[in-house]
C-alpha cells in the first residue's frame, strides 16, 4: 500500500493543476443539471394537491437548506485534515467553504421565509428547521469573524479549525435541543399544512437538483481553492509558470 | 398567451414562487462572480509579487 | 465525532516539548489543584472584579419588572426565561479575563512548557471559573426568582439547574476564551462565538426552571442539562488546550 497519493493530495502545484482542470468537468453538468431541473421543477412537476404551486419553492429551499449543512461539514472535516496532519491546502479548503456555505445558509432563510407566509401565514416561524438554520448561521459568521480577527495566516488557519472541529460536534446537539424545544411548544392556533408528499414526477426534479448543487459546489469550492492556494504561497517557483509571467 | 401568463401567475404563489428562485439563484451565481473574482485578484497579486521581485 | 479533538491534541503534543524541572515528580491532579488554588487566590485579591457579574446579573433581571410590567403574574410566565438569559450574559462577561491575565503575565505559556498535560489545566483553570461565577449565580438566583414572582417551591429547582447548567457554560466559554486570546477587543467576538454553542444549555436550562416554577417534575431537562455538563468536560478542555497551544506557536 503506497502513501503517495496522499502526499500528492498535500502538495500545493499538484492540486492547483487538478483544480483547474477539475472545474470545467464539474461546472457543466452542475449547469446542466439545474436548468434541467428547473424545468422540471417548474413545468413538468405537477402542482401539490394541498399547496398548489407554492410547493415548487421545494426545488429551491432544499438545495439551499442541504448546501447549507453539506458545506459546513465538508468545512470541518478539511478543518480536522488540515489540524491533524498539517496540511496547508487542507486549511484553503475550509477558508474557502465558509462564504459559499454563509451564503446559501441565508439564501435556505430566506426561501423558507417566503414559503412560510402562504402555507402557516407568517413570515417568521419559529420552526425546528429554520430555526437551526438560523443557529448555523451565527456559526458561519462567528467562524468567518474568528478568521478575519487573527492577522497571522497560519494561526488563523488552525485556531478557526478548531472553531470549526467544535462547531461540528456541536450542530446535531444544538438540531435535537431545537426540535425537542419546538414539541414542547406547537401553537395550535397556526395553520400547519401537512408536509407533500412527492410523486415521482416532483422528485426527480428535486434530486436532479440536489445534484447539480453539489456538482457546482464542488467547481465553486474549486476556483476559490486555487485562489486561497495562490494566496499561501508566497514564493514558490511553480507559481511562476503556473499565473505565467 | 394565456399558458405564459397561467405559468407566470404560479396559481396565485407568484409573489413567494419568484422571489424564492431570484435569491437563490441570485447567490448562486453571485458565487461564481465572487470565487472567479478572488482567482483573478490572486493571480494579480502574485505576478506583481513575481515582477517586482521581492517579497510583496 | 468525538475523536476528532483527541487527536487533534494528540498532534499537538506530539510536538517536542521541554520537560521543565517543575513538571517532574508532581502529578496532573496535584499541577491542577495548584492551578485552581492560584486562580481563586488571584481572584479573591480583586473582590470588586469577583462581584461584577453578580451585579450585572441582579441589573438584568431587574430591568424586566420595568419593562414589561409589575405584575407578578405576568412576570412568573417569563421568570424562568429572564432568570436564564440574565446568567447566561453574566457568566459569557467573565470569560475575557479567563485567560487573558495568564496569557499577559507569560504563566499561559509556563503551563504549556510545564510538562503536565495542558488539558487537565484547562479543566482547573475552568473550574475555576464556575467557582466564581456559575456557583455564585446559582446561589443568588432564588432572589431573582422570588423578585419575578416564583414561588418558595421552585428554589431548588432553579438552583439545581443554574448550578449544573453553568458547569456547561464555562466549559464552552473556555473554548471560546482560548481561541480569541490575543485577539484585540474580542469581547464582540467572543460573545458571537459562544452563544450559538450555549443555545442547547440554554433550552434545557430554562425548561428545568419553568417546570420548577409551575411545580412540575423538572427531572427530565435536568437530566438532559448534566448531560451536556458531563460531554463538556470530557471534550471542552481538550479543545481549550489545543487553541492555546495554537495561540503559543
Amino acid at each position: 500500500m503506497s502513501w503517495t497519493w496522499f502526499h500528492r493530495l498535500g502538495s500545493p502545484p499538484y492540486i492547483y493543476g487538478l483544480a483547474r482542470r477539475l472545474t470545467p468537468w464539474l461546472a457543466w453538468p452542475a449547469g446542466a443539471l439545474i436548468v434541467a431541473a428547473l424545468y422540471g421543477g417548474l413545468v413538468l412537476a405537477p402542482p401539490d394537491y394541498q399547496q398548489g404551486d407554492g410547493f415548487r419553492i421545494i426545488y429551491m429551499h432544499a438545495p439551499s437548506a442541504w448546501m447549507s449543512l453539506m458545506v459546513y461539514t465538508t468545512m470541518a472535516v478539511a478543518a480536522a485534515v488540515g489540524l491533524i496532519w498539517r496540511i496547508k491546502v487542507a486549511h484553503a479548503v475550509a477558508a474557502s467553504c465558509a462564504p459559499i456555505g454563509a451564503s446559501f445558509t441565508l439564501a435556505a432563510l430566506v426561501t423558507g421565509s417566503l414559503w412560510g407566509e402562504p402555507m402557516w401565514g407568517t413570515w417568521w416561524e419559529w420552526d425546528p428547521r429554520l430555526t437551526s438554520e438560523l443557529i448555523l448561521l451565527f456559526l458561519y459568521l462567528g467562524y468567518m469573524g474568528l478568521r478575519g480577527a487573527i492577522e497571522d495566516a497560519q494561526r488563523a488557519d488552525r485556531t478557526s479549525a478548531v472553531l470549526a472541529v467544535v462547531g461540528v460536534v456541536n450542530v446535531p446537539i444544538i438540531h435535537y435541543s431545537v426540535t425537542w424545544w419546538n414539541s414542547l411548544h406547537q401553537a395550535p392556533s397556526v395553520m400547519r399544512v401537512g408536509k407533500p408528499t412527492l410523486s415521482t414526477a416532483m422528485l426527480v426534479p428535486l434530486l436532479m437538483m440536489l445534484l447539480g448543487f453539489t456538482l457546482y459546489f464542488a467547481a465553486v469550492l474549486l476556483v476559490r481553492l486555487r485562489a486561497e492556494i495562490l494566496n499561501r504561497e508566497r514564493s514558490a517557483s511553480w507559481v511562476r509558470e503556473v499565473v505565467g509571467t | 398567451m394565456d399558458r405564459v401568463r397561467e405559468f407566470l401567475d404560479m396559481g396565485g404563489y407568484a409573489a413567494f414562487v419568484w422571489p424564492a428562485y431570484a435569491v437563490t439563484l441570485a447567490v448562486a451565481l453571485l458565487n461564481v462572480a465572487w470565487a472567479r473574482r478572488a482567482l483573478a485578484r490572486s493571480v494579480a497579486a502574485a505576478r506583481r509579487r513575481l515582477a517586482g521581485g521581492g517579497d510583496s | 465525532m468525538p475523536e476528532l479533538p483527541n487527536s487533534t491534541l494528540a498532534a499537538t503534543a506530539a510536538e517536542p516539548r521541554t520537560t521543565g524541572a517543575t513538571g517532574e515528580g508532581t502529578s496532573v491532579l496535584e499541577a491542577a489543584r495548584l492551578v485552581l488554588l492560584r486562580d481563586l487566590t488571584l481572584a479573591f485579591r480583586r473582590r470588586g472584579q469577583l462581584v461584577q457579574p453578580l451585579a450585572f446579573f441582579a441589573i438584568v433581571t431587574t430591568l424586566f419588572p420595568l419593562a414589561i410590567s409589575p405584575e407578578l403574574a405576568r412576570l412568573r410566565e417569563v421568570a424562568a426565561g429572564v432568570i436564564w438569559v440574565a446568567a447566561l450574559l453574566a457568566s459569557l462577561l467573565a470569560l475575557e479575563s479567563l485567560f487573558r491575565d495568564d496569557a499577559y503575565d507569560g504563566a499561559l505559556e509556563q503551563y504549556a512548557l510545564s510538562g503536565q498535560p495542558l488539558t487537565g489545566l484547562m479543566f482547573a483553570k475552568t473550574a475555576a471559573h464556575w467557582l466564581l461565577t456559575g456557583l455564585p449565580l446559582a446561589l443568588m438566583a432564588p432572589l431573582a426568582a422570588l423578585s419575578l414572582g416564583a414561588p418558595a417551591g421552585a428554589v431548588p429547582g432553579i438552583v439545581a439547574s443554574i448550578a449544573i447548567g453553568t458547569v456547561a457554560l464555562s466549559l464552552i466559554g473556555s473554548i471560546g476564551a482560548a481561541l480569541t486570546l490575543g485577539i484585540r477587543r474580542s469581547g464582540v467576538l467572543l460573545a458571537l462565538l459562544t452563544l450559538p454553542l450555549s443555545l442547547p444549555v440554554l433550552i434545557f436550562g430554562a425548561r428545568a426552571s419553568e417546570l420548577a416554577i409551575q411545580g412540575a417534575s423538572y427531572v427530565a431537562p435536568l437530566e438532559l442539562l448534566s448531560a451536556l455538563a458531563v460531554l463538556g468536560i470530557t471534550l471542552a478542555p481538550l479543545a481549550a488546550a489545543a487553541a492555546v497551544r495554537i495561540s503559543l506557536e
